[in-house]
């Protein structure tokens, strides 16, 4: 059974700061939606809002995983992991001076995510083949590319039903990014997972992404319904790629 | 090698530490080795917090003295054995490690070593203040001449119950090292937000590490008002003890536990040799550059100069798969 997300309404900052004002976002169970926005527009809050790393000020975030509904905000981040949410941090964030495996295995760190831990370092082997090659090598000494599949085989490893990855592009040779943006297709698909991506890079994330969000100054600014209806749409067109 | 077996070789070495000091026939040896075992107490326990978990801990005189002022306080309230004495100062050590971790855990990087330092001066305010423990004047505290169930001169009873503490952190510190446990400060360590992102509870193993790396100091600092039999805040909260205690895991190595034990031992001994052949004011002296020299040189320690950190953790043991 597949998995849901409802973001209703959140508003969050830091200090007196806004950043967000009446998000809201639904993420419907095997689905994959794109958040899309420059810098400093508020995806990666959003995102760590849901994760329990940032406080809302307002509004409601709900989860629904294989039927069970889960109120998120209030809870601690690793409480929310247990649940079976998994985030992929922006840049990466790897810890640089452990090895390939190591790192795999402190994404299984909750209690919930050792039960499967063969089998899932297996399939994050598999699907990675490059990984399983340097598994005794530093993360910090991977190059940029390596480095995000680890990222992504690190969030997979607790076995999770919902996946947040907070812009996977950054910092990638463009053949990279579209080879990433295709694992994740490829992820999504073989653990039925339900995705919300954040990313800048508009054109490689509708590739993938059933629907998609555009987040101005902290506020949805158009939502749109499928790939193509973001494509050709006016509004994005101006205020987002500034055609 | 196992956790248990592994405490039985710890136990083996310090019976032959023991006995080798014995035969030596010369009472200064313990009373300097004393000052040794306490500083390999004292870096260990730092080194959990230090070490494993990367937030830099400028308080230690703090804990350490919290511990020696429990005994002196013990002692004018209800008289009891040392081990008890030294338990009760690790457990009060440990609450002021959780109460502050609690404070600023979260604050990083400077901000926390900061905060750790103004603790110190807040403890040595408090005791400063209270006359009960002697105040500023200082308080006495008498040395029985044997002690009482072992029928051996006291320094000698001090030394073995230092050396039986360093056993116990020692083994303490390596089972951390080989669990969960360790992986998860590790993570800490290398990136927080990441460790947070991958469902690691941050915040209660750093809690974790403050309280235990308190009531490994508190635990060290107890049996101090025995051994200089007067004790007094400015001595007892000296930034000697914080200085060494952080340059000693940094020479030798942070990474694990040999890492502290070996910095300790040479570092300490030095200062014991300085003491006697040269002067006491040197000491702080030789830190300062065996540090400096440690830094340019050397900066991962002793253990990282001859390579010996990244084969412990290449090492196949805990991650070994599918255990729990």
């Amino acid at each position: 059974m597949a998995s849901s997300l409802s973001i209703a309404n959140v508003s969050a900052g830091y200090g007196a700061v806004r950043v967000l004002e009446d998000v809201s976002v639904t993420v419907g169970a095997g689905e994959t939606v794109a958040l899309l926005g420059t810098n400093g527009n508020g995806k990666s809050t959003l995102m760590k809002c849901v994760m329990g790393m940032v406080r809302p000020s307002a509004g409601r975030i709900t989860a629904e995983i294989d039927g069970a509904r889960h109120e998120l905000v209030g809870l601690a981040t690793e409480a929310i992991v247990d649940l079976g949410i998994a985030f992929v941090p922006e840049g990466r964030r790897l810890f640089p001076k452990l090895s390939v495996t190591e790192n795999l295995m402190l994404g299984a760190f909750r209690h919930a995510a050792r039960a499967g831990i063969a089998r899932n370092l297996d399939f994050c082997f598999e699907t990675f083949p490059r990984l399983k090659e340097r598994r005794g090598q530093l993360a910090g000494s991977m190059s940029g590319g390596e480095q995000q599949m680890l990222a992504l085989g690190r969030a997979l490893m607790s076995a999770p039903r919902i996946l947040l990855i907070d812009e996977p592009s950054v910092g990638l040779a463009p053949v990279l990014v579209r080879r990433t943006i295709d694992k994740i297709k490829e992820l999504k698909d073989g653990f039925q997972l339900t995705v919300l991506m954040a990313e800048q890079n508009f054109t490689q994330a509708i590739r993938i992404a059933d629907r998609g969000y555009v987040i101005v100054h902290g506020k949805i600014a158009f939502e749109g319904g499928s790939a193509d209806e973001l494509n050709n749409n006016e509004l994005i067109r101006k205020f987002y790629l500034g055609l | 090698m196992r956790g248990f077996p592994f405490f039985l070789v710890c136990l083996a070495v310090a019976a032959a530490v023991f006995l080798a000091a014995r035969l030596t026939n010369n009472g200064y040896v313990f009373f300097a080795g004393y000052v040794v075992l306490q500083y390999v107490v004292m870096a260990v326990g730092w080194n959990i917090l230090g070490g494993y978990t990367g937030y830099v801990n400028f308080g230690t005189a703090g804990f350490f003295a919290l511990g020696a002022y429990c005994t002196v306080a013990l002692e004018k309230l209800v008289p009891l054995p040392l081990p008890v004495v030294m338990l009760a100062g690790g457990v009060v050590s440990g609450a002021l490690g959780l109460g502050m971790g609690y404070l600023t855990l979260r604050l990083r990087g400077a901000f926390f070593s900061i905060a750790t330092l103004a603790m110190a001066v807040v403890a040595q305010t408090f005791m400063v203040n209270w006359p009960f423990v002697g105040g500023s004047a200082g308080a006495f505290v008498i040395r029985p001449e044997t002690a009482e169930y072992f029928g051996i001169d006291y320094i000698r009873y001090l030394f073995l119950l230092m050396l039986g503490l360093c056993v116990i952190v020692i083994a303490v510190a390596r089972l951390i090292e080989r669990s969960r446990l360790g992986d998860g400060f590790a993570a800490i360590r290398d990136d927080e937000l990441a460790a947070e992102a991958s469902g690691v509870p941050t915040l209660r193993l750093k809690l974790f590490a403050t309280a235990l790396s308190g009531m490994f100091l508190g635990m060290a600092g107890a049996p101090l008002p025995f051994y200089v039999t007067y004790l007094d805040p400015p001595s007892a909260f000296s930034l000697a003890y914080a200085v060494n205690t952080i340059a000693m895991p940094l020479i030798g190595g942070t990474a694990s536990w040999p890492g502290p034990l070996i910095g300790a031992v040479l570092i300490a001994t030095l200062q014991q040799v300085a003491t006697v052949t040269i002067s006491s004011a040197v000491n702080l002296l030789i830190v300062g550059l065996v540090l400096v020299g440690f830094v340019i040189a050397a900066p991962r320690g002793i253990i990282g100069w001859f390579g010996l950190d990244r084969r412990a953790r290449a090492h196949p043991r805990r991650l070994a798969v599918g255990r729990t």
